[in-house]
């Protein structure tokens, strides 16, 4: 109750010019009964982010402040504040310093993000990890004629975020966040370092990149909490990682790849993404457009892939409007090759007048193997409706 | 002496047939060279653009961007367009490396994963923000992306104009042909007419409240689209034109596009 009424505190001072902000009602409804009985059925929550941002210096300086803060009925562990955002850019003519707590993202297809290293999975906000935490971080960034180098230097880790006891969309044993394990003796101050090149060359997009440091994603070990309790305990391994990402942009055809070799995890492994979008414009002589998608997912840890997308293939529609409520629906099934596994997915969103916007998203998991890694969430079928209020 | 006089006599007097000798499509492709050759050495301009969309029914919906643009020597022009309103797409981006032949280099940032996509400059003919605009009314109009006919020379609200025809040369352009009638004093576009794959008229666009730059460069302060089909207009209104900002090359990266707001 406290920090709603902080919340509303605040109201007032973020009605001032170089704030934008958000606020966004969200319901969730579960079908099926959990696997667990401490998990709920019906989930409902509050989030709102702040977005203050200033340049000066004729706009080669300029500072970004991104607070972040969701209440959840049910979930203790996904009522959460994050610093998405502190940032302090310089940009010269041909280099740009960025100093602060920042987001980045790399990558180019659409289901597996593969490459995209720099910032922790929020996985709390959204099972489709694509939301982040903010990362401390200092970049340095040359822009040339043979493309643009990015030097990153991390100091501080920040672990993954994972449903609590109450929640839906989690392992039947609990993550137990508060007691990760590292393989290094600095733990979260052990240094990340990555150095990406990128260039744009005729219809080509590359990206090639190196990281070290620690890994975002932790092994999931079995062992018991201080209470002695039976939990699952992220092991965050220090690993080099190098990806390469490219895009062919050819008429209506986008041709996509991703690719890493990780290791310090394990066995070293390699893993691949890649596929296409092909969009036909105008259909049916409406201003609507209708995108093909269609990405595959290899990862040569076969069976034993701390990630869902080891054997599988994604084949979607994008339907854009094009009309004033830039109307949007994203569906598509992603099906596991070697075991048969099927997960269907239903993004769609439009605006409401000026400054609200509607979403609704449903995720059904369907014969899902015992093998597949999402057979924790063969019962959190779920349906997500919100209403996001910007001002 | 006297053979030189009667020469150059003869020459002058023959230049209106010279002039007829040439065809329609020479005259046309002379025009559009004439609005070019006006318009070239601006370098570079910001300005911001408001926009005002109605539906058949009278309901209106507000766009509100801010955009800066670029000359390349010897491509065509860079630009960069911010949206700022409505609120949820606030710091969505669009990066255009305009080219004089083959497809232009787009490239969109989405604010909220921070993510940059390059994206099919194909897609030209769709309306821009759910506008009445289509990507290709907007981008940088060069020589070489139409083919060109001259109609007649005619009157648009009592001033003199070039009646020309232009054929879009992209295959994806949503457009057979447009009609545009430019100010024969000033060589600038007052009314351009659409026609639609069909060959039916779609769209009139027309161009209000002309102001001239750096005492040379022609900008109108509004733009209004009317589609003839839908019953749908756009008025875009352009604020604050800021010429010569000496924006360089690294003004229109990907980097770039990330920082804007």
């Amino acid at each position: 109750m406290k920090a709603w009424l902080w919340l509303l505190g605040l109201l007032p001072l973020l009605a001032q010019a170089g704030w934008d902000n958000q606020i966004g009602l969200e319901g969730r409804w579960h079908w099926q009964s959990p696997a667990d009985p401490a998990q709920r059925d019906r989930g409902l929550s509050l989030s709102a982010q702040a977005e203050y941002s200033r340049e000066w210096d004729g706009g080669r300086q300029e500072f970004v402040f991104t607070p972040f803060v969701r209440l959840d009925r049910n979930d203790a562990r996904r009522t959460h504040f994050d610093l998405r955002e502190a940032v302090w850019i310089k940009a010269g003519d041909d280099w740009e310093i960025r100093l602060g707590v920042d987001k980045v993202y790399w990558g180019v297809t659409e289901v597996d993000h593969l490459v995209d290293i720099i910032n922790q999975t929020d996985l709390v906000e959204n099972p489709d990890g694509e939301q982040k935490l903010g990362q401390p971080l200092f970049k340095f960034s040359a822009e040339r004629d043979w493309g643009t180098l990015d030097l990153y230097l991390m100091p501080w880790f920040r672990t993954r975020t994972f449903p609590g006891r109450r929640g839906r969309l989690r392992t039947p044993l609990l993550v137990d966040v508060d007691h990760p394990r590292y393989d290094t003796d600095l733990k979260d101050h052990y240094p990340s370092l990555a150095l990406r090149w990128s260039d744009s060359i005729g219809p080509w997009d590359i990206g090639v990149a190196h990281f070290h440091g620690t890994s975002r994603e932790p092994r999931l070990l079995p062992g018991l909490d201080p209470a002695g309790r039976p939990v699952l305990v992220p092991y965050y391994d220090t690993i080099d990682q190098t990806s390469l990402d490219l895009q062919a942009t050819l008429d209506d055809w986008l041709w996509k790849l991703e690719a890493i070799h990780r290791s310090g995890q394990g066995q070293g492994y390699g893993a691949l993404t890649g596929g296409f979008e092909y969009t036909r414009v105008g259909i049916f002589d409406s201003d609507a457009d209708l995108g093909l998608l269609a990405e595959f997912m290899l990862d040569g840890r076969g069976d034993s892939a701390t990630t869902p997308f080891n054997h599988d293939i994604f084949a979607g529609l994008r339907w854009t409007a094009n009309d004033v409520a830039s109307s949007e629906i994203l569906a598509g099934v992603l099906l596991d090759w070697e075991n048969h596994s099927r997960f269907f997915n239903l993004e769609a969103s439009r605006r409401l007048g000026e400054d609200w916007k509607a979403s609704l998203q449903a995720r059904i998991w369907q014969h899902i193997d015992p093998r597949d890694l999402s057979r924790a969430f063969a019962r959190d079928d779920y349906i997500e409706a919100s209403l996001t209020r910007y001002f | 002496m006297r053979l030189l006089k009667l020469l150059l006599l003869t020459t002058l007097s023959l230049s209106p047939l010279l002039a007829a000798a040439q065809t329609a499509e020479e005259r046309g492709l002379e025009i559009a060279r004439e609005v070019d050759r006006r318009d070239t050495g601006f370098g570079d301009y910001a300005v911001e653009m408001e926009m005002l969309l109605r539906n058949r029914q009278g309901e209106e919906s507000r766009r509100y961007m801010h955009t800066r643009i670029m000359e390349v020597d010897g491509d065509g022009d860079k630009s960069m367009i911010v949206f700022d309103r409505p609120r949820d797409v606030k710091g969505t981006a669009l990066l255009t490396y305009t080219h004089k032949h083959g497809p232009d280099d787009q490239w969109l940032y989405l604010p909220a994963l921070k993510r940059v996509k390059r994206i099919a400059s194909r897609n030209k003919s769709g309306p821009f923000m759910g506008s009445e605009f289509a990507y290709e009314d907007l981008s940088s109009q060069e020589i070489e992306k139409y083919t060109y006919k001259f109609i007649r020379e005619t009157e648009l609200n009592g001033a003199p104009m070039f009646l020309i025809e232009r054929y879009p040369v992209d295959k994806y352009s949503g457009y057979t042909r447009q009609q545009v009638w430019i100010n024969k004093a000033e060589y600038r576009p007052e009314k351009i007419d659409y026609y639609d794959r069909k060959n039916a008229l779609l769209k009139t666009l027309t161009f209000r409240g002309y102001h001239q730059y750096l005492g040379r460069y022609w900008r109108a302060d509004e733009m209004f689209m009317e589609n003839h089909q839908t019953g749908k207009s756009t008025l875009l209104s352009w604020k604050h034109f800021k010429f010569r900002n000496g924006f360089t090359d690294a003004d229109f990266r990907k980097n770039a596009l990330k920082r804007m707001r």
